[in-house]
């Protein structure tokens, strides 16, 4: 029996695992793997492959913003409205309804910090309906995703236990 | 001044021989580095964050003194907990726990607890090192029972009731099994009890390192779970394997009181107490390790297939293996020995694995392969096993 959320969490992981190599690890025919696979991207539970950059070792220097948003939910549309009126916007790489002090985060990857600035003066705090922004910087990335940005752990085991 | 330092040795020490592979060791020790291991018997996960950082809250806390020889009793208590949630075993945390340095120190201590010279213990080879050396140390007689590849390495009742003698003191299981990756499951082990339950005088050590790490599907099964058998069991298990914290130094032994009073004794003089860190470490351990064990045993069983698939695709007979993190293929169509295997595939092919005879003479013919040991690795060393199977085949490499 082929068990998709062990299947989802291996490709979470390592997107370049082979069809074939996912069929021996999860025990089912290479067949059954295809199949599932082209299921959960039909209801939209594989929604695309995305590679781990860490940005800061090439020569460009983005910044990385997020933004918290407080806003009044309109009538019958609650928030998802004005939602969608920020994360069409292409900078916005991610977009969340919260819980707590504010409502929604907006999160601006690949951007100068001029960028930013502008995108929130411009286009973010305008907007009817926005109560306040306010913006945070990331300083350092130590970890996301679920990947360490430093240096691997090295294997410092014995050559041979028994 | 010469001296004959060897004569100075007891008879029993110079008794334990070097390891039959000592040459392959020194071989794969000078390439370490350079080569993809596939031979260490230890997790190649790091101890999860959790149960390391209750080690270090305690040393910010000052736990640096001795505990009771015993182990703290919250610790025991954490122990008793966890083997009645994982394998309805019960015990009781004043009496029946002994914390240990390791397993390791659990067995010597049985043996030296429970052996007089000449006494004989039952051990199953292909296996663990320490159970041979323990007995010998103690100046008991280790009498082996072979298992074989087409029983699946488990002990066949038949073969138990004939090595047991008016001096068998007790046998030591230790599934699931390292170098074979065996396992016995509550059918198997019930036809042992059945054997048991007609020699009354024999105990038995079951060595359950590996019991977090079966892959039945199956709730691991203690043999001590019989009732028949539970005053007459010392089982023997630590944080090593299943929770990744071998270099913590830290298991412990579960069984009837008067005999670990006795283990006690021996405990108090030569170790005093385990280190105190890793006892609070291992309350973490027990109270809120299962998720992580749970995550590292499905990714040992995920390498698992792919080692199976990939002894398959060399061509390699081999038994699939249902517990712990190893898999012991036969080599024997390669016409080599096993050192000799190990050796060529170590230079020509940069892979290390272990010769079958380090744990026992019937393991010649076989190798181990440990798969503890990152997904990448494993592939890549299934690839050039195959490829090295293939030269041997050729006869392309001299």
């Amino acid at each position: 029996m082929l068990n998709r959320i062990e299947l989802l969490q291996l490709i979470e992981h390592n997107a370049r695992i082979s069809v074939s190599e996912l069929a021996v690890m999860l025990n089912v025919s290479e067949e059954a793997v295809a199949a599932e696979l082209e299921t959960c991207k039909k209801e939209n539970v594989i929604l695309g492959y995305n590679t781990m950059i860490n940005w800061e070792k090439t020569e460009r220097e983005p910044v990385t913003a997020m933004i918290e948003v407080r806003i009044t939910p309109q009538r019958n549309q609650g928030f998802d409205k004005i939602a969608s009126q920020f994360y069409r916007y292409q900078q916005v790489s991610s977009c969340y309804l919260m819980s707590g002090g504010f409502d929604l985060m907006l999160i601006i990857e690949d951007s100068t910090l001029r960028e930013v600035a502008q995108f929130v003066s411009d286009k973010i705090a305008p907007l009817e309906g926005v109560i306040s922004t306010s913006t945070h910087f990331i300083l350092k990335k130590y970890k996301s995703n679920g990947t360490l940005f430093e240096q691997k752990q090295i294997d410092n085991r014995e050559a041979v236990v028994l | 001044m010469d001296i004959d330092y060897q004569s100075k040795v007891s008879s029993v020490v110079n008794e334990i021989k070097p390891s039959a592979i000592r040459r392959f060791f020194d071989l794969a020790n000078e390439m370490k580095g350079e080569v993809l291991s596939l031979s260490i018997g230890e997790p190649d996960f790091v101890t999860p964050w959790s149960i390391r950082e209750a080690g270090i809250f305690s040393l910010e806390d000052g736990y640096t003194h001795y505990s009771p020889n015993q182990g703290y009793i919250e610790v025991r208590k954490a122990i008793t907990e966890y083997l009645e949630r994982r394998f309805s075993l019960k015990y009781d945390p004043k009496t029946q726990i002994l914390v240990t340095v390791g397993g390791s120190e659990a067995l010597d201590l049985i043996a030296r607890a429970l052996i007089n010279p000449g006494d004989e213990v039952i051990i199953l080879e292909p296996c663990f090192v320490a159970y041979r050396a323990t007995v010998t140390l103690a100046r008991g007689v280790p009498v082996v029972i072979e298992t074989r590849e087409e029983d699946e390495y488990k002990l066949k009742p038949e073969d138990l009731e004939a090595a047991i003698t008016d001096k068998t003191k007790y046998i030591i299981l230790g599934y699931p099994g390292n170098p074979t990756g065996a396992t016995m499951t509550y059918d198997d082990l019930s036809k042992i009890r059945d054997v048991l339950v007609r020699h009354p005088n024999v105990f038995v050590v079951s060595d359950e390192l590996y019991s977090e790490l079966s892959y039945t599907g199956e709730h691991p099964a203690s043999i001590a779970s019989f009732p028949e058998l539970y005053d007459r069991t010392i089982v023997v298990n630590g944080f090593s394997k299943s929770f990744a914290m071998t270099g913590w130094r830290i298991g412990y032994m579960a069984g009837p009181a008067p005999l670990l009073a006795a283990m006690n004794k021996v405990h108090q003089y030569c170790i005093m107490c385990s280190p105190s860190t890793a006892q609070f470490a291992v309350i973490e351990a027990c109270r809120n390790g299962d998720k992580e064990v749970e995550e590292m045993r499905d990714e040992y069983n995920r390498r698992r297939r792919v080692v199976v698939q990939g002894l398959k695709d060399a061509g390699l007979s081999c038994f699939t293996p249902t517990g712990a993190f190893y898999a012991f293929p036969s080599i024997e169509k390669s016409g080599l020995s096993s050192e000799k295997f190990c050796e060529r595939f170590l230079m020509e092919k940069k892979v290390a694995i272990v010769p079958g005879n380090a744990f026992g003479q019937c393991g010649e013919g076989h190798v181990r392969i440990s798969y503890a040991a990152s997904m990448e690795n494993i592939m890549e060393a299934m690839k050039r096993l195959k490829e090295f199977m293939q030269e041997l085949k050729d006869g392309s490499v001299q």
